[in-house]
């Protein structure tokens, strides 16, 4: 797809980012403009039919995402998002509507209704794939001002960016997130659980077991020694800041651990002041992460 | 509402399922568990993951579907990409999620299917998800005692701004509303 500038996308915040997880859209527009990422926000998008909408209605679900589809289509640009969830009901349907031809059928039907139409010319791209493989490590090194020293860090990734497709990086241990923590000063530090599944929205509804399984997250990483979480989906995110204190009651261990988004850690070592980071918004202390910067 | 069962129901399921994008592939099952190893709720599920396949070809469904199995799965794919057969296990899944909450498998304390019917109304009204009035229709529809176990959270977030008092709403719902309405129509 021609682009106006070398790296230009539409930008899909997605629902949790207008609020709980404000902080990851604030410091990923920041980090994206300092990298010269072009991201231009969908003009009135909706809903992408997320996990909860596709266990009670599977074709609407797909209509939710095709709309965003179309919209972002007539601006001629790929789409980018940061949020895992809406990475994965986007690119599922856009892949169906590819390969499936009565899914496309439906959709084009369902679109034409409201007045809009999708030719599915344009991909849909998470935000952590276009920093790594788009820009890569010359690019984002040229940027960094501010490297971290002696900073252990663990990435996770949650489920929905690798799984199902694995197009992105490996189903089960990609390694995306560490070269770039690496590329900033960080220590990636290997973690079998970066892509165990946090639990999701079983928090709310089944707590014993969303306590449980972040509680396996948070104290396996304290134990190998990290520092802090850099995180890549907003729910994962919530999960692994807010509950750390009953964590470490369920699971009898020390569960407390700075959360950050990727993007956070990104634009701290951008030199970016950490208002721009809306670092203010973590439940979590993160001066210890601000004092690994160097000077 | 009166729940659909036997012959009926089968025949719903199977059609679903087939419609699915590589559905068929339900039938290549070897009971390897690979599903149930790779799950990471499978220890509190009534049913692992293999288990709902076999008790699905013992003929089963009515309690596969009352099961807590269905509702604990957090769409993580890890069963999906791990499958020998190729079988898109989570897949089934949200079609069993689907078909229970359709014909009547679904109550005040199947929780997560609460907390889906409650985002589906949300997102249905406003084109976005407000997490304000996802969790204030969720807890009416279950236990609405419960909110209190969520109230320090709320109000940390609220103090940090992480709660919005005045969500937005998608301008052009209306034609969003005729497009999940055609989509309706035709399923």
């Amino acid at each position: 797809m021609i682009a106006p500038s070398k790296h230009a996308y539409a930008y899909y915040p997605g629902c949790s980012l207008t609020s709980t997880n404000k902080a990851y859209d604030i410091s990923a527009r920041n980090v994206a403009r300092v990298l010269g990422i072009e991201m231009v926000e969908l003009e009135d998008w909706n809903c992408c039919g997320a996990t909860a909408y596709m266990a009670i209605r599977e074709q609407r679900s797909f209509v939710l995402s095709a709309r965003n589809l179309a919209l972002a289509e007539k601006e001629k640009l790929d789409l980018v998002t940061v949020c895992a969830g809406c990475y994965l009901s986007l690119h599922k349907t856009n892949k169906y509507f590819a390969q499936n031809v009565q899914m496309r059928r439906r959709l084009q039907r369902a679109l034409k209704a409201g007045g809009e139409e999708y030719n599915g010319t344009l991909q849909v791209r998470h935000f952590l794939d276009v920093v790594v493989k788009d820009l890569g490590e010359e690019e984002i090194k040229q940027h960094v001002v501010r490297p971290f020293e002696d900073l252990k860090v663990v990435p996770y990734y949650g489920c929905q960016i690798t799984r199902p497709f694995g197009e992105i990086d490996d189903t089960d241990f990609p390694q995306g997130m560490s070269r770039l923590l690496s590329w900033i000063g960080a220590e990636p530090l290997d973690f079998p659980l970066t892509t165990k599944c946090c639990g999701g929205m079983l928090m709310i509804t089944q707590p014993e077991t969303g306590i449980q399984l972040v509680g396996n997250i948070l104290s396996q990483a304290k134990k190998l020694g990290a520092q802090c979480i850099s995180t890549a989906c907003p729910l994962c995110q919530i999960n692994l800041e807010a509950y750390q204190a009953r964590a470490s009651r369920r699971t009898g261990k020390d569960c407390r651990i700075p959360v950050l988004y990727f993007t956070q850690l990104l634009g701290l070592s951008l030199g970016l002041d950490p208002k721009k980071l809306a670092l203010g918004d973590c439940l979590t202390p993160t001066a210890g992460v601000l004092a690994a910067r160097s000077a | 509402m009166e729940a659909v069962a036997g012959e009926k129901l089968k025949e719903i399921f199977l059609s679903n399922i087939y419609a699915i994008p590589d559905g068929e592939r339900i039938k290549e099952c070897q009971q390897c568990g690979t599903c149930s190893s790779s799950c990471p709720t499978a220890e509190w599920m009534d049913y692992s993951p293999r288990e709902i396949i076999a008790a699905l070809r013992a003929g089963l469904l009515e309690r596969v579907l009352g099961s807590n199995t269905v509702w604990l799965c957090s769409s993580c794919y890890s069963c999906t990409v791990r499958c020998p057969a190729g079988i898109k296990f989570t897949d089934v899944m949200y079609e069993l999620k689907r078909l229970g909450n359709k014909y009547g498998y679904v109550d005040r304390k199947t929780t997560t299917a609460q907390l889906a019917r409650a985002f589906v109304k949300t997102v249905d009204r406003s084109g976005i998800n407000a997490e304000g009035e996802l969790l204030a229709r969720y807890y009416l529809a279950t236990n609405p005692l419960r909110v209190f176990t969520q109230l320090w959270l709320g109000l940390r977030m609220l103090l940090k701004g992480r709660i919005p008092l005045f969500p937005h709403r998608v301008r052009g719902r209306k034609s969003l509303q005729k497009m999940t309405a055609e989509a309706k129509r035709e399923v």
